[in-house]
């Protein structure tokens, strides 16, 4: 295991390399740079502004410069939030983004699975239509539409709870995004929980289960939950990285200074060093999400270990 | 078979999750809570400062910061009006060459150390010097050596300001400016405390680090979130100020901002949503402020290439049909003012001149629009095809789609409206390759005409059409040469005059500054900057809680 695990981390580099280098030729590609305005400069200022950036040497002196900086940790200065750096953003944006993703993720799981499988045990009932219904419901509107009929109730109307994350300085103001982004992907991993576990339960293992005469908490619990939750697994790695790296969308909508406020605000400004230190670290965090995925298929099925 | 125990592993991390919730909430930000019984206010910012160093800083929203942490030479009432600042007084050479400040003997720094005249020689050499890369340092073009030490060729030490005692200041100018004073508000042109800048380099501008000479001191800053602000007991006016704690806010969304407002979190807005304006004035009523600010919407004609260099029948003609009364009632509908001339009205010392047609009917202007575009060589047989360029946003889209309906019906036109994104269309404009009519707009940076008649120089950077007439370049250069306050403003009128009847720009409407104000906060007063420092507010009694 350790030795795949290490196989697998240097696998990454290569990966991770590419990333940066399409990365970087995509942002210096776009048209337009990081200090262009409707009022525009002087040419000697920009000349200026120019040389304080090194953004007057030629690309590939450009690319070099930057990929030893990164080697060493340094992501470079943002240009869009000129007294940081982009490693001080990202290790100031990211913390906020994890906790509220692995919240929304935890709730998700917890309520999603325990949905799914409610639903599939009773499976074509009023319960299992009116589970499925909200899950329909939930994937089908999209978060710019929860989000801000859920401010306008919770928040406006009856002022139970702060409209942003400034509002308040409590756990409270975590309350709004977390159910924003957490209510479809509850949908998502109640619907996948229950195709999946239908799909379990009427395997032929079960059957012999049944057939000596275990009930179904214990077949559920002990037999069929386990293997109905590979894909749920797989589908959540992915997600898990999704919501962590933020959600533009609710952080925007609750000015929250999360790490995908800050990747929309770099790649809208030209913030070159912005963008690619979150396009990096992104890259970086999904090959690493991956692994554990990988890893954890092991845990939950030893079949896979073997292999 | 081993089994996984779902509960234990889920209650497990529920309890880190809780216990890392709680962490967050009290160790997440290094705010310290506000004791009870503070006035606080809150104020929104549409977009996050790019930095709060004055020097470096260019937008907007950092410039509105910093007027609540910093403080010129010179300042502004909440009127809009100048009143000094940091200099108490000043005297102006005769042959206004020469402006000599006496900082006052009370003004501080937030440490305690007095602010000298050194100080004020630090911060703008350090504007001009190419190793800051400031934004702003072309606005002091006319101080002695500032062009040359921008452009590298002189050491900044030689820049025309100099520390005649600690508390006398003398600026030297090559032509008269008599806009100098409005450009000394600027926080460009802020003091900076030497040993603060030597000691933290690049990150003096941060919490806890950066020194203020203004109303408040830099408290917290939490990037994409919140800038916080406390009354800084130094500054040599802070009996007059009232709010001990002021919050800015970065809310980018303006409906976010609007529920922000309304659940009681904002006191101020800055701006409001342009769907719902009408039941927002209806429902709001004496909270809505509207005010005329300095700034003008445009469409551009590139003037360098066909169709429209060298045609001006056929700019006017286009200039004419459209109708800027239906743009400003339907579409823009926020009060905003149709415009028919360059400069925005209400800018100190001038008239604005009028496009010639400005007096006559919409149809009138019609009927002459349709005889010019027949001389220019088009008509029904043979129209006029060209794109329109207008960065992707929805009132941009509405606009261009009602001025491609205006012309099509008018002259029989065809504009095929083209969106990019905002920085694509910038790029754009300045290239004057593809782009044949374009959007932009242009807001003053001082009450001064000069700051939208320079960007029609043919030299300027910021003059997108690339408008070029000697005449007009003459009467600029004649009027930045005139003592006499009345002569240099008839010389800046008939530079409008040339530039409006070239018809190289069409002004489409004037901006409208859109705030909502809390009833309780009193002291505010619209003026045509937009400008509202916190110090000149104040909150209800009945509001000193913290929470609005």
């Amino acid at each position: 295991m350790l030795r795949y695990t290490l196989r697998r981390l240097l696998g990454a580099i290569p990966t991770l390399f590419l990333v940066i280098v399409l990365a970087f030729l995509l942002v210096h590609a776009a048209p337009g740079g990081p200090f262009d305005d409707e009022r525009a400069l002087p040419p000697e200022i920009e000349a200026n502004i120019a040389a304080a950036y090194h953004l007057d040497e030629p690309l590939p002196v450009q690319f070099l410069r930057y990929l030893g900086g990164v080697v060493q940790g340094d992501f470079g200065p943002s240009y869009s939030y000129r007294d940081y750096t982009v490693s001080e953003l990202i290790g100031r944006s990211f913390p906020v983004s994890v906790q509220l993703g692995i919240l929304a993720m935890l709730l998700a799981a917890v309520s999603g699975i325990s949905l799914g499988i409610v639903a599939a045990l009773n499976r074509n009932s009023a319960l299992d239509r009116i589970v499925m219904g909200f899950a329909m419901t939930g994937i089908s509107i999209p978060v710019f539409v929860i989000a801000p009929v859920l401010v306008l109730f919770l928040a406006v109307k009856l002022q139970w709870l702060p409209a942003s994350w400034t509002g308040s300085e409590g756990a409270s103001r975590l309350l709004l995004p977390v159910l924003s982004l957490a209510l479809p992907q509850i949908a998502y991993v109640a619907r996948l929980t229950r195709a999946s576990l239908i799909e379990v339960l009427s395997s032929d293992f079960i059957r012999t289960a049944r057939s000596q005469g275990l009930g179904t908490a214990a077949i559920v619990r002990y037999h069929a939950l386990k293997p109905a939750m590979l894909p749920v697994l797989s589908y959540m790695g992915p997600a898990v990285a999704a919501v962590l790296t933020g959600s533009v969308v609710v952080e925007e909508i609750f000015g929250i200074p999360g790490l995908g406020q800050l990747f929309v605000r770099g790649s809208l400004n030209r913030d070159y060093t912005l963008v690619l230190g979150v396009v990096i670290f992104y890259a970086t965090l999904i090959v690493l999400l991956n692994l554990v995925v990988d890893l954890l298929y092991g845990v939950i099925d030893p079949r896979i270990r073997r292999r | 078979m081993k089994t996984i125990r779902l509960l234990p592993v889920i209650l497990a991390t529920l309890a880190g999750a809780a216990v890392m919730l709680n962490a967050c909430s009290n160790g997440g930000t290094d705010r310290e809570s506000s004791p009870a019984g503070t006035p606080v206010l809150n104020r929104a910012l549409s977009t996050e400062p790019e930095s709060l160093d004055p020097q470096k800083s260019r937008s907007v929203q950092a410039a509105d910061v910093l007027r609540d942490i910093g403080e010129g030479l010179v300042s502004y009432t909440a009127a809009g009006d100048l009143v000094p600042g940091t200099a108490e007084r000043w005297e102006i050479a005769e042959d206004g060459l020469s402006y000599t400040f006496r900082i006052r003997a009370d003004a501080h720094w937030s440490n305690g150390d007095a602010v000298t005249a050194a100080d004020f020689v630090h911060g703008l050499r350090r504007l001009v010097d190419p190793a800051t890369a400031a934004f702003y340092a072309a606005e002091l073009g006319n101080v002695v050596n500032a062009e040359a030490i921008v452009a590298g060729e002189t050491d900044p030490a030689e820049l025309g300001v100099a520390a005649a005692d600690e508390r006398t200041l003398v600026i030297s100018l090559v032509r008269p400016t008599p806009y100098l004073l409005s450009l000394l508000t600027h926080p460009s042109t802020f003091p900076v405390h030497r040993g603060s800048v030597e000691q933290h380099g690049a990150q003096f501008a941060r919490a806890g680090k950066l020194l203020s000479n203004g109303a408040y001191v830099l408290a917290d800053w939490e990037p994409g979130a919140i800038i916080e602000l406390h009354r800084n007991t130094h500054y040599w006016n802070d009996a007059e100020t009232s709010i001990d704690v002021v919050r800015h806010h970065v809310v980018t969304q303006e409906m976010a901002e609007f529920n922000r407002y309304r659940a009681g979190e904002l006191h101020v807005t800055s701006t409001v949503p342009p769907e719902n304006f009408e039941q927002i004035r209806t429902e709001y009523g004496s909270q809505l402020h509207v005010a005329p600010t300095l700034g003008v919407y445009y469409y551009g004609f590139n003037m360098t290439s066909p169709p429209f260099a060298d045609n001006p029948e056929l700019r006017q003609a286009l200039s004419m049909a459209i109708d800027r009364e239906v743009l400003v009632e339907a579409i823009t509908g926020r009060g905003e003012a149709p415009a028919y001339s360059w400069v925005p009205p209400g800018i100190h010392n001038y008239e604005p001149v009028q496009l010639t047609y400005a007096g006559l009917s919409q149809p009138e202007r019609n009927a002459i629009a349709q005889g010019l575009y027949r001389k220019a060589g088009y008509g029904k047989d043979n129209p006029l095809h060209f794109e329109l360029r207008y960065n992707t946003s929805d009132t941009q889209q509405r606009i261009a789609l009602a001025v491609q309906a205006m012309w099509r019906k008018v002259l029989g036109a065809e504009a095929m409206a083209v969106n990019v994104e905002f920085q694509v269309l910038l790029d754009q404009m300045r290239n004057r390759e593809v782009t044949e009519v374009f959007r932009s707009s242009w807001f003053g940076d001082y009450n001064d005409a000069n700051t939208f008649l320079a960007i029609m120089e043919s030299d300027s950077a910021a003059n997108m059409p690339g408008y070029s007439n000697p005449e007009y370049d003459a009467l600029m250069q004649s009027a930045g040469e005139q003592l006499d306050l009345d002569r240099r403003r008839l010389y800046l009128e008939e530079a409008e005059r040339v530039l409006l009847a070239d018809h190289a720009v069409i002004p489409l409407y004037f901006y409208v500054s859109k705030h909502l104000v809390k009833p309780e906060v009193d002291g505010w007063q619209d003026n045509i900057l937009n400008y509202h420092y916190s110090q000149h507010l104040s909150l209800g009694a009945a509001e000193r809680d913290g929470r609005p």
